[in-house]
């Protein structure tokens, strides 16, 4: 009876915390190795097609992109809901396109300018149209490799309805 | 000699998880996960002179594909849905008409084409089509070469095309490309949906 007395009257142990330090740096390193830069402030929305066929882009320093879709809605009232193509940080028109190719290249290493792949990150519902103007002065410049960004899907389904 | 005896005093750690909190969370709010990936493709280059004569290529031996401006899908001037596409690319590049293909195992009918390294895909898009359309079009097409391919390597080697290591399976992976070569080729939008 005594002894259950006792324990009553413990206060409980504080947990001990020591190794709470080493558990945060062990994430803080995973997270540090494992991320990228936002790298452009997104000022078109882009909804990405789905697709079974992908391969993953290997070397993201080789590739170049080109966003293309409607302005997203606080660019609405300046810019209108047409879709339309983004470079770096800022809304661009067709004719940028060729000079800026040529500019990226410029900057990558000689023996890394024919593997230069330009990634296409257009939203679905984008017009045929603009993606073949895109296309046509990639290959005005030269820019050969390009890759249509898409996501997989979840199932058969998905990938065959129709809102897709 | 009195200094050189008094012990270093203990550096506090107690604020080491906070430092390492507050860059944990910058990295948490900066990263982005998101692996990018996408359908390889080729842009053909663009040529100033247009091939005096470029090499017939017979009509059995010409898959069209069109897509109008309302994303619905005219194959071999049949109307399709976009998840018979696949089946139906695979039984033509698959068809092997001239019997000069020994691992195909097409119906070899002579209105289809004569054997996979003749095929070719023709491709043609309006400029109303929307872009997911095109991409789900793409896809279906990629995937019926690959899917053949996949077939191949099962009956060959016994192993699957899709889970073989670029580099130390080149050789084989080289053989099985040639096999089914991809031979889509696309034609310039139409604009007529406008």
């Amino acid at each position: 009876m005594a002894v259950i007395k006792k324990k009553k009257d413990k206060a409980l142990p504080a947990v001990n915390t020591s190794a709470l330090p080493d558990i945060v740096f062990m994430l803080l390193f995973f997270f540090m190795v494992a991320t990228v830069m936002r790298e452009v402030d997104l000022k078109v929305s882009v909804n990405k097609p789905q697709a079974t066929e992908i391969q993953k882009l290997e070397r993201k320093s080789l590739v170049t992109y080109i966003y293309a879709g409607s302005p997203r809605a606080k660019y609405q009232d300046k810019f209108g809901k047409t879709p339309r193509i983004q470079l770096n940080d800022a809304f661009a028109s067709i004719d940028d396109l060729q000079p800026f190719v040529v500019q990226e290249r410029e900057a990558k290493a000689e023996e890394d300018r024919p593997m230069m792949t330009m990634s296409i990150k257009a939203d679905k519902t984008v017009k045929m149209g603009l993606i073949s103007d895109i296309k046509l002065e990639l290959r005005k410049a030269q820019a050969y490799k390009i890759n249509y960004s898409s996501l997989q899907p979840k199932d058969a389904e998905a990938l065959y309805s129709a809102d897709n | 000699m009195a200094r050189n005896k008094r012990a270093i005093p203990e550096i506090n750690a107690g604020s080491m998880a906070d430092i390492a909190f507050l860059l944990l969370i910058f990295y948490l709010v900066t990263t982005t996960m998101d692996t990018d990936k996408g359908i390889n493709r080729k842009l053909p280059p663009i040529e100033d002179e247009l091939v005096q004569d470029p090499p017939p290529i017979k009509e059995r031996n010409i898959f069209t594909v069109l897509v109008n401006s309302n994303d619905q899908l005219l194959v071999e001037d049949e109307y399709l849905e976009i998840n018979e596409l696949r089946a139906k690319a695979m039984e033509f590049i698959d068809n092997n008409g001239d019997g000069s293909c020994e691992y195909c195992k097409g119906y070899g009918v002579s209105s289809s084409s004569d054997n996979p390294v003749k095929a070719v895909i023709s491709l043609q898009n309006d400029r109303g089509t929307s872009y997911g359309m095109y991409v789900k079009v793409q896809n279906e097409l990629v995937a019926a070469y690959e899917d053949l391919r996949e077939r191949y390597a099962e009956e060959e080697y016994g192993r699957s095309y899709r889970g073989m290591d670029p580099e130390e399976d080149e050789e084989i992976i080289k053989e099985i490309k040639n096999a089914y070569q991809q031979k889509i080729s696309e034609a310039e939008p139409l604009n007529i949906g406008g």
